[in-house]
């Protein structure tokens, strides 16, 4: 199974020197912004903080994915794009659906959280 | 508890060796399982005392188990399949009888603790281990033939896939005789599912076999999806694959998508049985809910996992029988992508009643009917495609008719089922039951029939016999409406599903006429298994010299039957839809000379032994037996790094071997035009 594999005609990046330091330090940075907000306490509102966190996660994805992943809209004859979406799409659905319905049962179904947490 | 243990829990140190594991996990006191035990035994001693008395394990080892040609992968899962719906089977059997007992003060004959497992086993064996070997074996067996491939992008990884699955149902089996399954119900709901309520081994099983399974499905999801996007033949692009080919490129990208929520799902149960979490207990903030959530956002794609390749193969075998093209390939096609992604955004359907609003609730309600409608739309081609065509009846097509008539009722119930207000009074009601055996029976066994009446030529270079093969149908498609008709009438009458018992004799006749239904059923299956015995005995009156007994129209009929484990000796070339009809159209011969010598996969063990490593380890694991757990999983490490050193990994087919197999199909196919 040798000869047979070389061949990679559908215009992806094999990544260069380069492109794995960048896509490095970007992770570092993006990982070291989040440690510093936590760690100094630079924004008083917590709940602020911790969107800040979850957005340079999300960033950190898409540094990974374009850097370390090699992907682009082009790879893969654009299936790689493709399976992107659908799983952006499935993701989106799954999370906003899980919280509506949770919000739901939670305000339908469950007045007594405060009692529960007392039992033994 | 009747019954005295046979020996003491054990002490201190037995436990450090055995785990939760005893003489008492025997089920000693239940005589229907020691008489099933016994009679397994006996049969299980005599099969393995037949098969070494004439020699065939090493054939057995070297052609099948180790291989890693598609085709005979396929057929292991479609045999893996049967055996299961066997053990189903008699699960369906146990219930239909029980409840047609049970009346007037009777008890029945089975108790509580042994009917839950039965109704748990017969849920989980039908979905995990009956439908989803049927259409991965199928999908596995036709694909590449139908793409012009020689084999699928990763063909060990196909067989450590069948091997994990294998090992799924062994472990089901084994609850059986060693310890007990879940009494949860097949989806295992928390909190019932949980430590407090379900102490014992049952859901532990479960837990295990279907992780095990599921890591068998997830990967050859994974293979069959780059099979089918880098190895169609050259001129093949998308809109000209087979509508089975769309159909299964739209299933394994579900099942990629979906059953990773399953494996979570599951975990964080395990984590909550093992480790003492709380995700889903009632106290300390965890929520029961949050599992049904979960587990139906896997759930419901499963459904369309199931039933988009049984509708491919409808359409292939629709399209054949009326010798035309399928009306409408392109909005077939759309239409299967539609289901695709509508099929995660229906979810909530399964539990309206668990107290959603109303705008979540209608909004779940509306899509359930919107995805009513692609489905719809395929129904109609499959009617133009008929309409006007000389139709053949073979049993494909029958077995297509029935389908037709079956699926639509029950998907009609099922957009019932789909206002909210309707279903407040029909959730888990037997209506619940009937609607969903509508489809799945209606639809994927009755597609899955089809499929095997259809492509066993192919498979096997002979036709089944169609004498047994239409009363198996007759008895099969009588039976299922007699079985289940009476469930819509009793789940409209608030009748609800998993009962033992029943204080209310008036209902007793409703059970004894679905009873009757389920034995006409049975004899369905005895005679499709007569058809498989009669047709191999008599294979030589039933040849298919041809490889294209039906005027098929794809690329799988272009090869000879059984194909030759290159399938193709050259790559074929597709200039349109129909490829193979459109060669036969052009008057396109096959080639007779040039052959090359063909690189080919080479058979390897490692997957049986992977499979079976993890099997130890998921038995560990159920009986807490530690040290085997983590021996094992060591063992399943050390061999797949082994494995990664094997490089004798492929070989040639001699351009020799090449020419003598291409010439004795030459030959064949004279004598089939000589003969006709």
């Amino acid at each position: 199974m040798s000869a047979a594999h070389d061949s990679h005609a559908s215009g992806e990046d094999h990544g260069s020197l380069r492109g794995y330091v960048i896509g490095f330090l970007l992770s570092v940075v993006l990982t070291a912004i989040p440690f510093a907000l936590v760690m100094t306490g630079a924004v008083a509102d917590k709940g602020l903080t911790g969107m800040l966190v979850v957005g340079a996660a999300v960033v950190q994805i898409v540094v990974h994915m374009i850097f370390f992943l090699h992907m682009n809209t082009k790879s893969e004859g654009g299936w790689n794009m493709l399976a992107l979406l659908f799983t952006i799409v499935l993701i989106v659905i799954v999370l906003s659906g899980s919280l509506w319905v949770m919000h739901h049962l939670n305000a339908n179904m469950m007045p007594m959280s405060h009692e529960m947490s007392e039992m033994p | 508890m009747s019954g005295t243990p046979i020996m003491t829990a054990p002490d201190q140190h037995w436990s450090f060796l055995l785990g939760k594991l005893s003489l008492d996990a025997l089920p000693l006191h239940e005589p229907i399982l020691v008489a099933t035990f016994a009679a397994v035994a006996l049969g299980g001693t005599a099969l393995v005392g037949a098969l070494t008395y004439f020699k065939v394990w090493g054939y057995l080892w070297r052609e099948w188990f180790t291989s890693v040609d598609h085709k005979k992968i396929g057929i292991m899962y479609m045999v893996l399949g049967l055996v299961m719906f066997l053990r189903g089977f008699a699960d369906a059997v146990m219930m239909r009888i029980q409840q047609a007992i049970a009346f007037n003060g009777s008890e029945g004959y089975l108790t509580a603790h042994h009917y839950d497992q039965v109704f748990t086993a017969h849920g989980v064996i039908m979905i995990f281990f009956v439908a989803m070997p049927f259409v991965t074996g199928l999908m596995n067996y036709v694909v590449p033939l139908q793409i012009g491939a020689r084999d699928v992008s990763f063909p060990f990884l196909n067989n450590f896939s069948f091997w994990m699955t294998t090992v799924g149902a062994a472990l089901v089996m084994a609850s059986l005789f060693v310890g007990e399954f879940a009494q949860t119900g097949w989806l295992a709901y928390p909190p019932l599912s949980g430590l407090s309520y379900s102490p014992g081994v049952g859901v532990d099983y479960y837990i295990w076999a279907l992780q095990i399974a599921g890591v068998g499905t997830t990967l050859s999801g994974i293979n069959l999806i780059a099979t089918i996007l880098k190895l169609r033949a050259p001129g093949m692009n998308m809109m000209k694959m087979p509508i089975f080919t769309w159909t299964s490129l739209c299933t394994n990208v579900l099942i990629v998508a979906s059953f990773p929520v399953l494996t979570a799902v599951l975990a964080l149960l395990t984590l909550d049985r093992y480790v003492g979490t709380n995700f889903f207990t009632n106290d300390f903030g965890g929520s029961p809910m949050m599992y049904v959530n979960l587990i139906w956002i896997w759930g419901h794609p499963e459904v369309y996992i199931l039933v988009l390749p049984v509708f491919g193969v409808f359409s292939e075998v629709t399209a054949t029988f009326c010798g035309k093209k399928l009306f409408g390939y392109s909005s077939m096609v759309y239409a299967t992508v539609v289901i695709t992604i509508l099929s995660y955004v229906v979810w909530l359907h399964h539990f309206f009643t668990m107290g959603s609003g109303a705008s979540v609730n209608s909004f779940f309600g509306i899509t359930t009917m919107v995805i009513s409608i692609p489905t719809g739309a395929k129904l109609f081609n499959w009617l133009f495609t008929m309409y006007r065509a000389r139709i053949r009846f073979d049993l494909p097509m029958m077995w297509t008719l029935a389908f037709m008539l079956t699926f639509t009722i029950g998907g009609m119930t099922g957009v019932l089922l789909a206002v909210p207000p309707a279903d407040f009074v029909l959730h888990n009601s037997l209506f619940l039951i009937a609607h969903f055996h509508n489809v799945i029976i209606g639809g994927v066994v009755f597609g899955v029939f089809a499929a095997i009446n259809y492509w066993w030529p192919k498979a096997f270079g002979f036709k089944l016999e169609p004498f047994w093969g239409k009363v198996s149908f007759w008895c099969w498609v009588v039976g299922f409406w007699m079985a289940f008709t009476p469930l819509y009438a009793m789940g409209l009458m608030g009748v609800t599903r998993r009962m033992r018992v029943f204080d209310d004799p008036s209902l007793q006749i409703w059970f004894v006429i679905a009873g009757i239904g389920a034995a006409l059923i049975a004899c369905g299956i005895a005679t499709m298994l007569l058809q498989y015995a009669v047709s191999i005995i008599r294979r030589d009156q039933n040849r298919d010299l041809t490889g294209d007994p039906w005027n098929g129209r794809t690329l799988e009929w272009s090869t000879s039957s059984p194909p030759p484990e290159y399938n193709f000796a050259f790559t074929p070339i597709v200039h349109d839809l129909d490829a193979w009809a459109d060669m036969k159209r052009a008057g396109v011969g096959r080639p007779e000379e040039g052959f090359r010598p063909i690189h080919m996969p080479r058979n390897t063990g490692a997957g049986v032994v992977l499979a079976g490593l993890s099997g130890i380890c998921g038995f560990a694991l159920i009986w807490h037996i530690w040290w085997l757990a983590a021996v094992s999983f060591a063992a399943v490490l050390a061999t797949a790094i082994v494995h990664t050193f094997n490089s004798k990994r492929d070989f040639h087919i001699p351009a020799d071997h090449v020419v003598e197999t291409e010439r004795a199909r030459g030959q064949q196919l004279a004598l089939a035009t000589g003969a006709a």
